[in-house]
């Protein structure tokens, strides 16, 4: 190195400001960066070709475990493309109970969202108290579907839960006391001197930028692009709310903080309009096991941004091919352009910012060698000798020890 | 004598399980500030004791001697500078005139150690965490010393022991104080690396900072050091700004003194609670833009003063 000033420092796999493992290399000056390296495929379990091994309603839970914190987002996507494959019309109350879930898990998104930026930025007492109160919608989550994370309500062809009258007076209640909490983080986001100092002017992405880099969700929304499935392209039942796409023009981590916490606001309002016209009827109608053949693609507003996902049928039991594209994967381009010019202690919040959820973009790499534009996959067996050689090298030797356990055996 | 209350009272060993208590105090206060439980009164002994017990792992780039003396070398220095702070009443255990700048430089000392042991522990986090540590004390140190200092020129004394006399005897001289005990106050929270200024070891940017590469014991001592710290700046405070209640002898001179560390370990935790880590260069911006100026304040304020008692 002849430049003594610059160096690389590796933020992940492991590390305290990342909660999944990803890697950035980041290349400093000082405090100052200079480049970045993204790099996924720590957190890769092939959950699209597991699908083509299993049956539709099989899928529906997998594919539910494809994110924690949004698993009705991509439950409800995949449905919705199933649904439209084998042409079934679902039930009124479904899709009102559908809506409710996914507006409540976007509440208790963005109330984890709000904490863990307060602890990136170093503000632990906000953490302590946002997460606190996403109790009281987890608690609202755990009595309405049963689960705190993954709810399983979806179903091809509805829901698998009807609400009861004494819930829904439950999730009102809930309900009044999140949004007088919601506009005291208002309050302390627009007020509270040393966050706006974090937050304000920090992570810039311009309307230009975010619109050629294919932002999505809060993300875009916070560079003043007005782009909502919800609105723009309406499934379950928010075509018969109303409500407004929130956006903001300045463009930092300010406006995508700003951004969440109005939309908090949003989805209350949803929330109450959606209990106040639940018509009545059945929750779901009966759908055969085969899908018939035929190929379908779904959008949905994850707390993140927009979900997509594709399902191909060859008219059997299982889908022939099932294709998911997680909001992070669209908003991770723009975390490289955001951190221009920026310091070092930027790199937590602007990565926190856009809301990552790696576990769901992560996908298989395959990199082609340039000089000799061979191929070549590792399969399993071969790792492990190759570990088991390395380990060899360095002074490392488990033969003995398997021969040991052989014996006993 | 002497060995008994360099060792035990109000030596290393009191030192030691006082600021334990005081880290305990001060968790449980921002525990209960962020409606949280908080930990038991015997956590910072249990992960003290926890520590020692750990297996000690040094890098194998890092400078052995460096890395190994530092904890001690910072600790050794704190515990030293407390000898000459009194603790009830106006007279510390050592004393002479100059023993104020002599307290200041020993609690210079363990900043100095962070930074060299972070520095030979070579992890490029703790490089960083190093240099910021050393980055921010120049931020800190000119208005620490300004605040402290102005109100031993309103005293005429540069021992401790004299001060804390002076201002027992002038009661209400106090008060032209209160702006250099808030400078100092705010000092004292970037000097103990707690939140907003906790930039050197910023957990979510480069793990421990300076303490990356640190544990088992040797870390054990770090996090001693800083309790004592705590203790020794909050006393130091006590003596200089919070001169009252001396005269009621050993045991009523020592739940006094109790109140007054309680006090400003207090607003330590509060100021913990309220405020997100600013940026260093915000950090450094805000020391000389805002905090260097209100010290040179008080220092016009106590000049001005003494010119007009002297009259």
């Amino acid at each position: 190195m002849h430049d003594t000033h610059k160096f690389k420092i590796p933020v992940g796999p492991q590390h305290p400001s990342l909660k999944e493992p990803e890697s950035f290399s980041v290349a400093l000056r000082g405090e100052k960066i200079l480049g970045i390296d993204i790099r996924l495929g720590y957190n890769h379990r092939g959950i699209e070709k597991a699908c083509e091994e299993r049956s539709y309603i099989q899928d529906l839970y997998l594919i539910e475990r494809v994110c924690g914190i949004c698993s009705h987002s991509h439950s409800t996507c995949f449905v919705q493309a199933v649904e439209e494959i084998a042409k079934v019309e679902v039930p009124q109350r479904a899709l009102y109970i559908r809506t409710l879930i996914g507006e409540l898990e976007r509440i208790h998104s963005h109330f984890l969202w709000l904490g863990i930026a307060g602890h990136e930025i170093g503000f632990d007492t906000l953490l302590m108290y946002a997460w606190r109160d996403r109790e009281i919608v987890m608690d609202l989550l755990a009595a309405l579907s049963g689960n705190r994370v993954n709810y399983g309500i979806n179903t091809i062809g509805g829901v698998r839960r009807d609400i009861k009258k004494e819930e829904i007076k439950e999730i009102l209640k809930g309900m009044d006391t999140l949004e007088e909490r919601t506009l005291y983080y208002i309050k302390i986001a627009t007020e509270e001197v040393t966050m706006i100092k974090r937050l304000s002017g920090v992570g810039k992405l311009s309307k230009k930028e975010a619109l050629r880099l294919g932002a999505v969700g809060p993300t875009a929304r916070a560079s003043g692009i007005n782009r909502d499935v919800r609105k723009d392209d309406p499934y379950a039942a928010y075509a018969e709310v109303s409500f407004k796409v929130i956006t903001d023009d300045h463009c930092d981590v300010y406006a995508r903080a700003v951004v969440r916490l109005k939309e908090l606001l949003e989805s209350f309002s949803i929330i109450r309009q959606i209990l106040e016209k639940m018509p009545e009827g059945p929750v779901a109608v009966k759908v055969p096991r085969k899908i018939p053949s035929g190929e379908a693609f779904s959008r949905y507003e994850a707390p993140r941004g927009e979900d997509v996902h594709y399902v191909k049928s060859n008219g059997s039991e299982m889908p022939e091919r099932v294709k998911i594209r997680a909001p992070t994967l669209a908003n991770v381009q723009a975390v490289k352009r955001m951190l221009e010019d920026r310091f070092l202690a930027d790199l937590p919040i602007v990565v926190a910012a856009i809301d990552p959820c790696f576990s769901c973009t992560d996908r298989m790499v395959e990199i082609d060698q340039i000089d000799s534009g061979e191929r070549r996959v590792l399969v399993w067996q071969e790792l492990r000798d190759f570990s088991i050689e390395w380990h060899r090298k360095n002074g490392i030797d488990f033969s003995r020890l398997n021969k040991k356990l052989k014996l006993r055996k | 004598m002497v060995l008994f209350q360099i060792l035990v009272f109000p030596g290393v060993i009191f030192l030691a399980v006082f600021g334990m208590f005081m880290e305990f105090v001060d968790r449980k206060v921002y525990a209960r500030l962020q409606n949280r439980v908080g930990p038991p009164w015997f956590q910072p002994f249990a992960d003290f004791i926890k520590l020692l017990g750990k297996e000690e792992l040094i890098p194998e780039q890092a400078n052995f001697r460096m890395f190994k003396l530092m904890p001690l070398f910072s600790f050794t220095s704190v515990a030293t500078s407390f000898l000459y702070i009194p603790v009830w009443g106006t007279h510390s255990l050592l004393s002479f005139n100059g023993d104020v700048i002599v307290v200041l430089y020993l609690l210079t000392l363990p900043t100095l150690a962070f930074f060299i042991g972070g520095w030979y522990s070579t992890s490029l986090y703790a490089r960083i965490g190093s240099v910021r540590t050393l980055t921010q004390l120049f931020a800190y140190e000119v208005p620490l010393f300004m605040g402290i200092l102005a109100s031993a020129l309103l005293a005429d004394t540069w021992s401790i022991s004299e001060i804390t006399l002076f201002y027992s005897r002038h009661p209400w001289y106090w008060a032209s104080n209160i702006i250099g005990f808030a400078v100092s106050l705010v000092a004292l929270l970037g000097k103990l690396e707690k939140v907003p200024f906790d930039i050197p070891e910023a957990e979510t940017e480069i793990v421990a900072g300076a303490f990356t590469e640190y544990g088992g014991r040797h870390l054990a001592f770090f996090r001693l050091t800083l309790d004592i710290e705590m203790v020794v700046g909050c006393s130091l405070m006590a003596a200089v700004f919070l001169p009252f209640g001396l005269g009621f002898g050993m045991v009523w001179g020592f739940l006094v003194y109790l109140l007054k560390i309680l006090f400003i370990v207090m607003l330590l935790s509060l100021a913990r609670t309220l405020f997100a880590r600013l940026r260093i260069d915000q950090m450094i911006v805000f020391c000389w833009k805002y905090l260097a100026p209100v010290a040179l304040i008080q220092l016009l304020v106590n000049l001005l003063l003494k010119g007009v008692l002297v009259q």
